[in-house]
């Protein structure tokens, strides 16, 4: 017994191993809907105009944009700025080995971005840009120290800059201070952002809308088909004692 | 005579067709006391069928090249029609099949249906759950994410830490020095020709010995004893077919929405059937923080972690790993109860089998974490369990308390 007892505080304080292995960033809440079909649009377009063109999408074809409601026109006069046909991947022009002289690393392709790093990652990440002079780029980042990539941004988040907090023997960041106003304020800013980040969950797996109606529609069916075979199983069963 | 009836005294002349129906379906007599744990016997043999049909289709369209893999597998989710249905299908079928294999397993360890005269059934549904896992290891290396890359190292590297032949054994395992483009294509032909074959040919092996000596139950006691005078039939049994597959069908119906419900609205489970490490393509020259294996792997990888290296050496824990596993074929002889049912076990067999239950969950949940000082005690604690209740089950069975078995099946 008193064995038993020991196996159920060692279960008790398993939890505790969890916690402290645990990341320590704190990552804000991305707003993702993706009912909101205005949201990805506007998404969308901040994806070619910003992000397409160090980084590529190279599983996603741009007709595949007509799942947000926008028609094949639309994307060819508006989106269409790294290849010929709708039917195309959204590739880049720059080459991996560019890349990689440029930035220290091949910017990575974003089809699936959103399913390997999440949505609240990206919110954060793409809002953490801060000035720091001792990088090459004169960008630092909060959730991805180093990074390799700029801040693309720039123009409309405008400059944030770090301010540090003593923590025991550590310089922590306590948070960033805008010292010079971009073309939008920074509420505007975090919209847009999280706009964004809402088209790149859809692009991490444009079928998921689909998917999840299906489902209601697959239960549904097994639901009927469950009552069904309850009762046949019931009648067959009768005799059986 | 029918032509319908012609045509089948014709077949049945040539082969076996009715006498093989009535064997193993309509009159088949399975103990009439079946309760919800006999449902996963079937439900697997369903897990199986999904993963060989979504399989074929996803092999239409899957590239098996370092170059190519990854972004084949987007293509099959983006742009082969259903073929996100197809793909989830196959791997939230895969995590699905360890759900059903281990509560399977569970039955057999609750109703002692691994005992005299079943021993080659449990034999056989053991080589079924390494082949299993042999097969889920090599299908996990096929979308040639990150986590698909150096969750292979690991297990690769597992095999080189065999003493004196290790490095070669590793090299003819991987076909290169590093998990590359040859061990993709070897890990491919293994995954959809040669493994399957053999899992269908051990399911079917599984299943001919089991119609042979006639399914357990949970009173553990054998229907065939008493059989009616006349027709010597057992008392206690019912045909297959009709009582057991209107029975399944109901079974099937559970079963398939808790498939659909992960199917259709949490495919990654969490990370858990889908890991997110694993959207990111494979990277030779970047090593993940934290190499997490599959949740119905990671008992098994704890118990390793578990073991401290000898001379710099893993071989221990791999020893023990394997151990872990061995021990398991021969537990229809380490029993040696007089009863085969939980029903009529006494207190120590109980204690024994929830103490493994709990070593086995927390082992998989240990597994899953980075290794820290305080997990690890955890686990060795958690191994130790494990092996004892294996190693000391001739002890404790022999002088546990027994309850009398029933004449007759109890409902």
């Amino acid at each position: 017994m008193k064995r038993l007892k020991n196996l159920l505080f060692l279960l008790a304080a398993a939890p505790v191993v969890a916690f402290a292995s645990g990341a320590s960033v704190h990552l804000d809440k991305a707003p993702v809907n993706l009912s909101d079909q205005d949201s990805l649009q506007r998404g969308a377009r901040m994806f070619v105009n910003y992000c397409l063109n160090c980084h590529s999408a190279g599983s996603m074809r741009y007709s595949r944009l007509q799942d947000l409601g926008l028609t094949e026109d639309q994307i060819k006069d508006n989106l269409l700025f790294t290849a010929e046909k709708p039917g195309e991947t959204m590739k880049v022009g720059m080459t991996k080995a560019d890349g990689k002289v440029w930035f220290g690393a091949t910017p990575p392709d974003l089809s699936v971005i959103s399913r390997s790093r999440g949505a609240d990652w990206l919110y954060t990440y793409l809002r953490g840009f801060y000035r720091d002079d001792t990088r090459a780029t004169g960008w630092n980042n909060t959730v991805f120290d180093k990074v390799g990539m700029p801040h693309v941004m720039w123009t409309l988040q405008g400059e944030m800059v770090a301010v540090h907090k003593k923590v025991g023997e550590h310089e922590v960041i306590e948070r960033l201070e805008l010292v010079k106003p971009g073309s939008v304020t920074l509420a505007e800013y975090d919209a847009m952002v999280g706009d964004l980040v809402n088209y790149l969950v859809w692009m991490g797996e444009p079928a998921q809308l689909q998917r999840k109606l299906l489902g209601l529609i697959v239960l549904a069916f097994l639901a009927v088909f469950f009552v069904v075979a309850y009762y046949l199983k019931k009648e067959y069963w009768k005799d059986i004692h | 005579m029918s032509a319908l009836q012609k045509m089948m005294g014709w077949v049945d002349d040539r082969f076996p067709l009715t006498a093989t129906y009535k064997a193993h379906l309509s009159e088949y007599y399975a103990p009439k006391n079946f309760n919800f744990w006999y449902f996963f016997g079937s439900l697997a043999l369903l897990v199986l069928v999904i993963q060989i049909v979504t399989g074929i289709f996803l092999t239409m369209n899957y590239k098996p090249d370092s170059e190519l893999a990854f972004t084949s597998v987007e293509y099959i989710m983006r742009d082969v029609e259903w073929g996100w249905l197809i793909r989830y299908m196959h791997s939230t079928g895969a995590s699905m099949f360890f759900v059903v294999v281990y509560l399977h397993m569970f039955r057999g360890l609750m109703y002692g249906s691994y005992r005299k005269p079943r021993e080659l059934i449990w034999i056989f549904g053991v080589l079924i759950y390494l082949m299993l896992m042999a097969e889920a290891f090599l299908g996990y290396l096929l979308p040639w994410g990150q986590m698909s890359y150096w969750g292979a190292q690991v297990i690769v590297n597992l095999f080189a830490a065999v003493p004196f032949i290790g490095e070669d054994l590793s090299i003819l395992i991987r076909g290169d020095y590093v998990i590359s483009d040859a061990t993709l294509n070897r890990f491919f032909a293994f995954h959809v020709i040669a493994l399957p074959l053999v899992l269908i040919a051990l399911v079917a092996v599984h299943l001919v010995a089991l119609h042979e000596v006639g399914s357990n139950n949970p009173d553990g006691i054998e229907i065939k004893k008493h059989k009616d005078p006349v027709t010597h039939l057992p008392l206690d049994g019912i045909p297959f077919h009709p009582y057991y597959t209107v029975k399944d069908i109901v079974g099937v119906i559970v079963f398939l929405m808790v498939f659909s419900a992960i199917l259709f609205f949490a495919p990654e489970m969490g990370g858990y059937f889908l890991e997110a490490a694993n959207f990111v393509p494979a990277d030779s020259l970047k090593t993940p923080e934290h190499i997490a294996p599959l949740w119905y792997f990671s008992p098994f990888y704890a118990i390793l972690r578990a073991v401290p290296p000898l001379f710099g050496s893993q071989f221990p824990g791999v020893v023990a790993m394997g151990m872990s596993i061995v021990l398991m074929f021969f537990l229809p002889w380490l029993d040696r109860s007089k009863v085969k049912s939980i029903r009529y076990r006494g207190p120590i067999y109980k204690i024994a089998l929830a103490l493994f239950i709990v070593s086995f969950v927390g082992l998989g949940y240990l597994g899953l974490l980075p290794s820290t000082p305080v997990a690890t005690i955890f686990a060795q604690v958690f191994s130790v369990i494990y092996f004892l209740f294996f190693l000391l089950m001739p002890w404790y069975t022999s002088i546990d308390k027994t309850k009398p078995e029933p004449e007759r099946v109890t409902g």
